[in-house]
């Protein structure tokens, strides 16, 4: 009953099948039962009195998406009491267009800041509020503890204040400013989420990228990972006061960045990744600096890593901090290293494999505890395979030229679907185009809009000094949930 | 302990000697502050006009381009037919006054250094409180940066702190989202006179690629007075740290612009 596609395809919107508001239920709550995930859940837009709500499924054991829509009107039977992973999303659908899931157990905004947190009442509970003004140099959110004494109750997330406004400039588009928005939806994800917009843009408007574009698209996407990776693990060192790894995985991690400005001139990759292809190419001179360059980085990291596994004050610190079980971890719908920690195979690089992913494989890394100290393994494993896996491409890439000379318009009345393994996980763009061809609707669903929540589970009866060590170990992006 | 030892003698010593010794190295693909060619545009051409996602270019005679709101894409110089447009490779840009940031055919105005009461009060320990306000969290993370061991930014006096109640001013990313305001007042309220205020990066001095939003503000000075602007997007480290040692008359000879 579902429309079937492929990451990276389209289809018609006259094919996206219209169900009874019980249907698409079915559809989603059976399909997630059956081991499948709500990738994305979501208002494309006002039909008269009703809203048309996109379903996006995916199904990480065959590949498959599979897309339907219903029209509701007013309140309809909210999918999240039966269907954990829709919780959120069935919030930002109250929020941006006013229906109300009926049932829903916890429907407040996800963006706006609440009038009233939860409390828990007691003698001797009290509330902890931080934010949005943090002590460090971070974003800004605001955060609720429930405590009795130093345990954790219950934690609470407000978001929003990096609200800017994007998905709703987004519509109209593609228009000049819709690259900056990609790249600045969250900095230090710029070249995923490029990149989910180049396969949306190439899917909607057929043919794609060049061989060449695809693996050094690639390379530039493991950078990142690699970067962030090499910082989460240098600052997890730091939140447990062991320096040492903490000021070399600092200055390492600038060593990628610096490897990716050598690629395209900015540290965080803006201005290389493109709709069918690159604005810039690696020559010989190019692709032997950044030889030189990662050899010495990778050579520094496995130190600095060593030193760091090595030290059973940290391991102690680590280890069953934040826990998280998979049962709740596939319930809530986990992605990336926060759900591998957990033990599930869920990564996008294998599961729904896009680009040089389809020619040259990159081993899925998972570990069973759930922990801060499964968190950070998973990390470290995973920068040692993104290593590997650079150097492969490098001394392997395919000939030709990096961009298409005329790349296609997206065509009319289409929905397309991209996802992509960003570092922090799972980046799901849907994109559906009017009779005009301009995007109607602008889905982006970063990785963290599905993790904060975990986040928030894994503090409960923790004590709440652990918190900046579990907040670190998932690092999740404010402006990327905000947009 | 032996293997951590080790294991720094292994690391090396990297902090940059800058600005005592050269600066470190910029990537060879480094868009810096553009050089606008006088005169060289063919009649009627408005194509880096067209093709600026933010409205950074006028052209009323001759280019004019403001580095406050430019994102340094360089879609202009690629679409320019006679090259009156070309990034060049000078990482300093910071100014002190918001009309300083466009930038025609005659060159840059950096910015200056602080008025000598205020020099004598912080030029050798300026601790600031940095706010995020919006934007996308990469101003933050190249200003973090700036603590690392490779730029070591506590050997300048320089630190961040945690409370604007030690602070001696601001230091401000993003556009300033309707929703961080308040805190944003509040928070400059909180610092003790005398302050100063630095936006870095193309958001907020502008609101960078979400400028004209309703849901945000189009930068800090919607909010609080302006005293160093660092343009970028994100800046290049080198690029704040140059603006901060500039408006604390560190710079050893501070270059004429252009
Ligand atoms: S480089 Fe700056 S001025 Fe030129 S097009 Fe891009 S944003 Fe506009």
């Amino acid at each position: 009953m579902s429309a079937h596609l492929g990451n990276g395809e389209s289809i018609a919107l006259g094919d996206l099948p219209v169900l009874s508001v019980a249907a698409l239920r079915d559809e989603v709550i059976g399909g997630v039962a059956r081991g499948r995930r709500l990738a994305a859940y979501f208002g494309a837009g006002r039909r008269g009195d009703a809203l048309r709500v996109v379903a996006v499924v995916a199904g990480d054991d065959d590949g498959e998406l599979l897309a339907c829509a219903a029209d509701v009107s007013g309140s309809y039977d909210a999918l999240t009491p039966d269907c954990p992973q829709a919780h959120w999303f069935e919030r930002e659908l109250a929020e941006q267009w006013g229906v109300e899931p009926r049932g829903h157990p916890w429907l407040k905004p996800i963006r706006r800041i609440p009038d009233a947190f939860f409390r828990v009442d007691g003698e001797e509970v009290h509330e902890v509020a931080v934010g949005p003004v943090h002590a460090g140099v971070i974003e800004p959110g605001h955060f609720r503890f429930q405590c009795h004494g130093e345990e954790v109750l219950h934690l609470e997330i407000a978001l929003g204040y990096q609200h800017r406004g994007v998905e709703r400039a987004l519509v109209g588009g593609p228009d000049r400013r819709t690259l900056a928005y990609m790249e600045t939806l969250a900095g230090d994800t710029t070249i995923g989420h490029a990149l989910a917009h180049a396969l949306v843009r190439e899917a909607l408007g057929g043919g794609g990228a060049p061989p060449r574009a695809l693996a050094i698209a690639g390379i530039a996407l493991e950078l990142e990972r690699l970067a962030n990776h090499i910082g989460d693990l240098g600052a997890l060192a730091g939140d447990v006061g062991f320096l040492p790894t903490a000021a070399y995985c600092g200055r390492i991690r600038g060593d990628v960045l610096n490897a990716t400005a050598q690629l395209c001139g900015n540290r965080f990759g803006r201005g290389l990744v493109r709709p069918y292809g690159l604005d810039h190419d690696v020559d010989d001179a190019l692709r032997e600096d950044l030889q030189r360059r990662l050899a010495a980085a990778r050579q520094d990291f496995a130190v600095a890593d060593r030193l760091l596994w090595d030290s059973p004050s940290v391991m102690a610190r680590f280890e069953g901090t934040g826990l998280l079980s998979l049962d709740v971890c596939d319930e809530i719908g986990l992605v990336g290293p926060a759900a591998r920690a957990c033990g599930a195979e869920r990564d996008v690089r294998q599961n729904h494999p896009h680009g040089i992913y389809r020619f040259v494989h990159i081993p899925i890394c998972t570990w069973p505890t759930g922990d801060v100290f499964g968190r950070a393994h998973v990390r470290s494993i995973e920068v040692q395979r993104s290593f590997a896996f650079i150097q492969e491409l490098l001394d392997s890439l395919p000939g030709g030229p990096v961009a298409l000379e005329r790349p296609a318009p997206p065509a009319a009345d289409r929905l397309a679907v991209a996802l992509v393994e960003g570092w922090r996980g799972e980046i799901c763009h849907v994109a559906l185009t009017g009779a005009d061809g301009r995007f109607a609707r602008y889905k982006v669903v970063d990785p963290s809009f599905h993790n904060w929540f975990g986040l928030a589970l894994a503090m409960r009866g923790q004590q709440i000094s652990d918190f900046p060590l579990c907040n670190k170990s998932f690092n999740l992006s404010y402006c990327g949930h905000d947009l | 302990m032996i293997k951590t030892t080790l294991a720094r003698l292994q690391q090396k010593h990297r902090t940059t000697r800058y600005p005592d010794g050269p600066p470190p190295s910029l990537p060879d693909r480094y868009r810096g502050r553009p050089v606008i060619a006088a005169g060289a545009c063919p009649e009627g051409c408005r194509q880096c006009a067209d093709e600026c996602p933010t409205g950074a270019i006028t052209l009323e005679g001759s280019v004019g381009l403001d580095l406050g709101k430019c994102l340094f894409c360089a879609r202009c110089e690629a679409v320019c037919p006679a090259q009156a447009i070309r990034f060049g490779r000078d990482h300093q840009l910071a100014a002190s006054r918001r009309e300083d940031l466009v930038l025609g055919p005659e060159g840059a105005r950096l910015a200056v250094e602080l008025s000598d009461r205020l020099r004598r009060l912080l030029g050798r320990s300026l601790k600031l409180r940095v706010v995020s306000a919006g934007g996308c969290n990469a101003c933050e993370a190249d200003t973090n940066v700036l603590s690392t061991v490779g730029w070591d930014l506590g050997r300048f006096g320089i630190q961040f702190v945690a409370s604007p109640r030690h602070a001696d001013g601001l230091l401000i990313t993003g556009p300033v989202t309707a929703a961080m305001r308040p805190a944003l007042r509040k928070t400059w309220e909180a610092v003790p006179e005398p302050k100063i205020v630095i936006a870095v990066g193309a958001c907020a001095i502008s609101g960078g690629p979400f400028l004209g939003h309703a849901e945000q503000h189009d930068g800090a000075a919607s909010t609080v007075p302006v005293d160093l602007h660092i343009p970028g997007c994100p800046p290049h480290p080198l690029t704040i740290l140059d603006g901060l040692l500039r408006l604390l008359g560190r710079i050893p000879e501070p270059e004429a612009g252009g």
